[in-house]
């Protein structure tokens, strides 16, 4: 992992700047709105990717809270290979199908419903409890930068085209309240020193995925200012800006990957050394100390 | 846990702390006359009804902040009888919001004393019974202080419902729950963290912002005669059951969380 990270560096920061050239540069300029478009090259794959990282919170937290009991633990896996069963074959069944939204596509719901048991049984395969817990903290500091970035984007965009900064529109409070949960829970991590800091972390981020369908709803009456989703929400898009889009997407991916990577690692180093340092106090002071020193994980080994 | 294997009285029932460890004794105990559920959830009840009828502390500090609140917001957009019916909704429901925080800080905190919450920890009684019972707690000082407050808000603001007004009833039923069952929850969640009484808030107001704007918007409807609030109604029962249930399947895990 450490020797592949300058590798990785190094292809992203060649896959932003390829990415930068195609949305300035190649992308076609939009009919209407003219130049200031181009925002829009930043401002969807940065929604995407914040959405994602939530995504990998909530799951990492959930899985974090099933994995204290054997049973829950089993009982959450089957849960959620159910739903994405029930998520993919749901869409093609007539009755259901009608109800979809126009232009929503069954093929899509069906790829989102599968992703989440792919998501929760990739991350319990390779993260443990601790690492649980840390993946949840890396994803929620990394998703809420992100977050950032499309609420501060969106209004520079929404100037000049809709002549307004800010509405309250289905999907800008949604946003707003979805980045306002996360902001809420670094700051519960922040405040909390505890050792049960996780646990309480990982239940408030369960809390909050289970608002988040209702802060929709709750907005649902109102009018929708925002563009209607131009990906699978009926709208046209010029393929060649769509290529551009799906370039920008890998790299803005590509670029939260390394971010949590990079912050995945400096948390795990920070854990080593309070636990390192909690242990020195324990052996006290004087020539135990000493000699525990040289045994601690500070000699960056293994990492 | 600084207490060394106490032994805990909870309603006539005296466990020791092993049986608290281990859940298939404290069943046995309980199917040998061990107090039920609710009369569980009733003696904890009962013991803080009577404790805030003593000290009327919440309640007396609640009243009169949304007493100030109302003042406030009032000299601050001075509305004419049809704004006021229009904002109206919004103004009470902050102000029972702000309010009902005083009342939810003092849940937990009042059991930090002489280590109650750790007596309630190893006792055999299920974490969900204190749970309902602090909830069902907040639950009535908040409708205490609404049924006090709501007179007060019609002659201030001049309010009269132009919509069915004894809607307004089960909204206000459900909009409270909604506030004090998460605010209960995080009540104690914030109870372990640095500054405790700012943190609440933080973590409550977030996710209440479904429960205000449908209860908001119900209220205004009502008031305004404007459609049917049944939309909002829904989705405020939605939003309760949704949260009773988490918090109910989650609270034990906070309980324990130290």
């Amino acid at each position: 992992m450490k020797r592949l990270f300058p590798i990785f560096s190094i292809l992203t920061a060649g896959l932003l700047v390829f990415a930068f050239y195609q949305a300035i540069w190649v992308a076609p300029t939009e009919r209407t709105m003219g130049e200031v478009q181009r925002i829009f090259y930043y401002h969807v794959p940065s929604a995407w990717t914040a959405f994602l990282l939530f995504f990998i919170n909530f799951l990492a937290s959930l899985q974090f809270l099933a994995n204290a009991k054997p049973s829950t633990q089993r009982a959450a896996r089957w849960t959620v290979i159910a739903i994405g069963v029930l998520g993919a074959i749901a869409p093609y069944v007539p009755a259901v199908q009608s109800q979809l939204p126009a232009g929503l596509y069954p093929s899509s719901v069906a790829t989102t419903a599968l992703l989440i048991p792919a998501i929760y049984l990739l991350i319990g395969k390779f993260f443990s409890d601790q690492a649980l817990d840390m993946l949840a903290l890396t994803a929620a500091e990394v998703g809420v930068i992100f977050c950032s970035v499309v609420l501060v984007t969106g209004p520079i965009w929404a100037r000049p085209v809709w002549g307004i900064w800010w509405t309250w529109d289905l999907r800008l409070t949604t946003t707003l309240v979805l980045w306002l949960i996360y902001v809420s829970y670094l700051v519960l991590r922040r405040f909390s020193d505890s050792a049960q800091t996780p646990k309480l972390a990982a239940v408030l981020a369960v809390f909050g995925a289970l608002d988040i369908p209702l802060v929709y709803f709750s907005i649902w009456f109102f009018r929708t200012q925002h563009p209607q989703p131009v990906i699978g929400g009926g709208g046209s898009i010029d393929p060649r800006m769509m290529r551009v889009l799906l370039i920008n997407w890998l790299a803005f991916s590509c670029l939260a990957a390394l971010v949590c990577s990079a912050r995945f690692r400096l948390e795990k180093l920070k854990r080593q050394v309070e636990e390192a340092q909690a242990l020195e106090s324990l052996l006290g002071s004087g020539e135990s100390a000493t000699q525990s020193k040289a045994q601690l994980p500070l000699s960056r080994g293994q990492q | 846990m600084s207490i060394a294997r106490p032994v805990v009285r909870t309603g006539g029932l005296v466990a020791e702390n092993k049986e608290a460890m281990n859940p298939s004794l404290s069943q046995t105990a309980r199917k040998e006359g061990a107090p039920s559920f609710w009369s569980l959830t009733w003696s904890t009840l009962a013991k803080d009804i009577r404790l805030e009828w003593r000290s009327k502390d919440a309640l007396n500090a609640m009243i009169f902040f949304s007493l100030l609140v109302v003042v406030i917001f009032s000299f601050s957009f001075d509305p004419n009888a049809e704004e006021s019916r229009a904002i109206a909704g919004g103004l009470i429901w902050v102000a029972f919001l702000f309010a009902s925080i005083v009342a939810l800080n003092q849940t937990w905190a009042r059991e930090l004393r002489n280590q109650v919450l750790d007596a309630y920890r190893v006792s055999p009684a299920p974490p969900t019974s204190l749970f309902l019972a602090k909830a069902l707690g907040n639950f009535i000082l908040v409708t205490v202080l609404e049924a006090v407050m709501a007179p007060l808000f019609i002659a201030f603001y001049n309010l009269r419902a132009l919509g069915p007004a004894w809607q307004l009833i089960p909204v206000a039923v459900l909009a409270t729950w909604a506030l004090v069952v998460n605010g209960t929850f995080f009540a104690a969640m914030s109870l372990r963290t640095r500054s405790r009484e700012i943190m609440l808030p933080l973590l409550l107001f977030p996710i209440s912002i479904p429960a205000v704007q449908s209860m908001v918007e119900a209220t205004r409807i009502i008031l305004m005669g404007d459609g049917s609030a049944r939309f909002d109604i829904v989705l405020l029962l939605t939003y309760d059951v949704v949260f009773t249930t988490a918090s109910l399947g989650l609270f034990e895990t906070v309980l324990h969380a130290e």
